[in-house]
């Protein structure tokens, strides 16, 4: 054992030093992952008043779900309140850049849309903003992902993906899963 | 030997009681979530029990474990008296007082607000003024010990101070920085709540100052793990600590980087912009520097011991170790589990992945890895390790401290295994129950019942090693005297300290600047930037 403290000290700061390496490569990776993929987390710091947001403007009722608009943005909305969703069923198109814009009169609430990348928290006071493109068409499952209390569980909803060409916004330019 | 035997059995004894009652909980929660028919499952019942076994694992057992082994270390590594123990019965007291407050009002059904309790949910304000009470408790363990310290350092000029207590030390300042985020939110915010003072709260500062002590409070959880790592393992295995300066090293970077990463919570939250979020993203990659470290450090001490006893080649040394000690075992299988932990970690902390994992069930098998897995398990071995010391006789059995400790790593991975998985595919956390009929997550059904079984593993491992701690009390006193509890020496002892790592000042100016730089515009933008507030929701009564 002919290991003196300092090269005993000299052996770990050479460790140390590939495990800044490994830290560096690490970092990298969740940076090209951030940027390179288009994950980006809800980050858009907007406010809304939750006691009023069901009376006027972009949360009332009849705003909900998905809408294009005269410039062909498309942008759903949806109220996430104790216990449900509203509306429970959203349509999208699929390979196309779709922003859902989400918010709560009530308590936290969360989603994910599974096997996707849309995930975030739904925080009373604030307006949660994501953008995502679905690959691939089918009906996935969206269950709110953060307690709300005891009907927490019962909370879920789906979002409809469609070819293109079954995409057919109304006058309004709204698609809902009933139409 | 130590004095204050009493006070240490005292907190071992309640961290371990509600240990034991905490795991049934876990194990039928697990059972409900399962396609499984279990008793009493109903929504409440589920959430209740949630609550408790939250509440009673991350803040009981952890609080009340770390303090009773704090003063064991301040008697046993300093080899002097505790300074007022009076005091610290006192603390215990306290505790013990907040931990009844707490369990009372979840076992009636109004605290069913997780042990994460986010407003404006709102409990009764007898749960938070429990939770208080036992922060304050582990207040007065981290003065006593800053205290024990300075004392000694005084009686002692010019020797370093033993690093078992270093590190303590370094704990108990951890955790007096890690607890001013929540003790803000409870004093000025939940509990006006709950009292029904306010009707309203400001979420998203609610949620942020949650945040600083969420992280670092996994470090207060962590770093006795460590402290056997470094001075209980090397000794055990009959090995030298490899060297002394970078464990000291170690445990300043967990006090530095453990702080100011809090956000990494609120990847998904909308109240916090890239920027910050990214910021403090970059500082959680560095806490993974102190954790390689130690495994190097570590490993590199075990390996002294398996070539002192005559291991040879690149890797005989391991076979040579004294396996059969149940510290030396405990240390393996905590590595073992910690790749796993690590790896779910590191998906966790990434800004953009984090995204196909946020409040799935990887999380939770993430954290039961890492904290159930890593850190218990080495709970149980620093139990083991002083029991005799505390009660002054030997071991009954250590071939059942073996097998205990063997089918607690075994349950945690046949248990959270299939949780990454899950979680992968969709399964959120904290829902009581899923409709295995739809087609989408039938499949689902098999690997909740293997949940079911590791659970069931980890009840019977704990059942187990509450046997093995309570048959020491009742085994006669030999002729054999368990001898004093000896920490590793360093492999070259009488190396020079360095005064700033011989104490804290100049670390805590470090933590100051960089909890400024990481919190002060995240806390303030919400007083800048005024946002609605929202109504206050009582579980515990209907409107
Ligand atoms: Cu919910
Ligand atoms: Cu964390």
């Amino acid at each position: 054992m002919a290991v003196d403290e300092i090269s005993a000290v000299q052996n770990e700061r050479r460790w140390a030093l590939a495990m800044g390496g490994v830290a560096a490569v690490m970092l990298a990776a969740i940076v090209w992952a951030g940027l390179g993929l288009h994950m980006n987390p809800p980050s858009n710091i907007e406010t809304v008043d939750p006691n009023t947001l069901h009376v006027a403007g972009e949360f009332a009722e009849n705003n909900l779900g998905t809408h294009v608009d005269s410039a062909g943005k498309i942008t759903t909305r949806i109220v996430t309140t104790q216990f449900a969703f509203v509306p429970e069923c959203v349509v999208v198109p699929q390979d196309m850049q779709v922003t859902f814009r989400l918010a709560s009169p009530d308590v936290i609430h969360g989603l994910i849309v599974v096997g996707t990348n849309v995930n975030t928290m739904v925080v009373p006071g604030f307006v949660s903003q994501v953008h995502t493109v679905f690959d691939k068409p089918g009906d996935l499952l969206m269950p709110c992902h953060e307690f709300c209390g005891l009907g927490h569980g019962q909370m879920v909803a789906h979002v409809r993906v469609v070819p293109i060409a079954d995409f057919r916004p109304d006058g309004d330019g709204r698609v809902t899963c009933d139409n | 030997m130590t004095i204050n035997n009493r006070l240490i059995l005292a907190h071992l004894w309640t961290a371990f009681a509600a240990f034991g009652v905490a795991i049934l909980l876990g194990l039928w929660q697990m059972w409900v979530r399962s396609p499984l028919a279990a008793p009493l499952s109903t929504p409440d019942n589920y959430y209740l029990s949630v609550t408790a076994h939250g509440s009673a694992m991350a803040y009981v057992l952890t609080t009340f474990f770390i303090m009773g082994f704090g003063y064991f270390v301040a008697e046993s590594a300093l080899k002097q008296a505790l300074p007022a123990p009076r005091l610290a019965w006192a603390g215990f007291v306290l505790g013990i007082v907040g931990t009844v407050l707490v369990v009372a009002t979840v076992l009636s059904g109004q605290a069913s607000v997780m042990f994460t309790f986010y407003p404006p949910l709102s409990a009764s304000p007898l749960f938070y003024i429990g939770l208080v009470l036992v922060v304050v408790g582990s207040w007065i363990w981290c003065a006593l010990m800053i205290v024990a310290m300075t004392r000694w350092k005084k009686a002692n000029p010019g020797t370093p101070v033993p690093l078992a207590m270093y590190a303590t030390v370094a704990n108990a300042i951890l955790w007096l920085w890690t607890t001013v985020g929540v003790a803000a939110e409870l004093l000025f915010v939940v509990i006006p709540a709950a009292f029904g003072w306010t009707q309203t709260v400001d979420v998203g500062l609610t949620r942020t100052l949650f945040s600083w002590t969420l992280h670092a409070i996994v470090y207060f959880w962590l770093i006795p793990a460590y402290i056997a790592f470094y001075t209980m393992a090397p000794q055990a295995a009959g090995g030298r600590l490899f060297s002394d300066l970078m464990a000291r090293g170690s445990f300043i970077l967990f006090l530095l980087c453990g702080l100011p990463v809090g956000l990494h919570h609120l990847f998904m939250d909308p109240e916090h912009s890239s920027g910050f979020k990214t910021v403090q993203m970059m500082l959680t990659v560095l806490v993974a520097v102190p954790t390689l470290l130690t495994v190097f450090t570590v490993t590199a001490s075990m390996e002294i011991g398996g070539r002192l006893r005559g291991g040879k080649g690149l890797l005989g040394w391991i076979g040579a170790l004294p396996w059969e000690r149940p510290m030396v075992l405990a240390t393996g299988l905590s590595f073992f589990m910690l790749w796993f932990g690590g790896f779910g970690g590191l998906i966790n902390m990434s800004y953009g992945m984090n995204a196909m994992v946020h409040n799935t069930s990887w999380v939770s098998a993430h954290f039961h890895m890492i904290f159930g897995g890593s850190v218990v398990i080495m709970y149980f071995a620093i139990a083991y390790h002083i029991w005799p010391n505390l009660t002054g006789r030997l071991a009954p059995s250590l071939v059942l401290q073996r097998a205990q400790l063997w089918l607690w790593a075994i349950g945690m991975m046949v248990m959270s295994l299939p949780w990454h998985w899950l979680g992968l595919s969709g399964q959120v956390r904290r829902v009581a129950q899923f409709d295995y009929a739809d087609p989408s997550i039938s499949w689902w059904a098999p690997w909740m019942i293997m949940s079911v079984v590791g659970g069931g593993m980890l009840v019977i491992s704990a059942g187990m090693f509450i046997w093995n701690l309570v048959s020491f009390h009742f085994e006669r006193t030999g002729a054999a005297k368990p001898g004093p509890v000896e920490y590793a020496r360093a492999l070259h002892p009488g190396v020079p300290v360095p005064a700033a790592l011989n104490g804290f000042v100049l670390w805590n100016a470090f933590v100051l600047v960089l909890m400024a730089a990481a919190y002060t515009y995240p806390i303030a933008q919400f007083f800048i930037l005024k946002p609605p507030q929202a109504v206050v929701h009582r579980v515990d009564r209907t409107p």
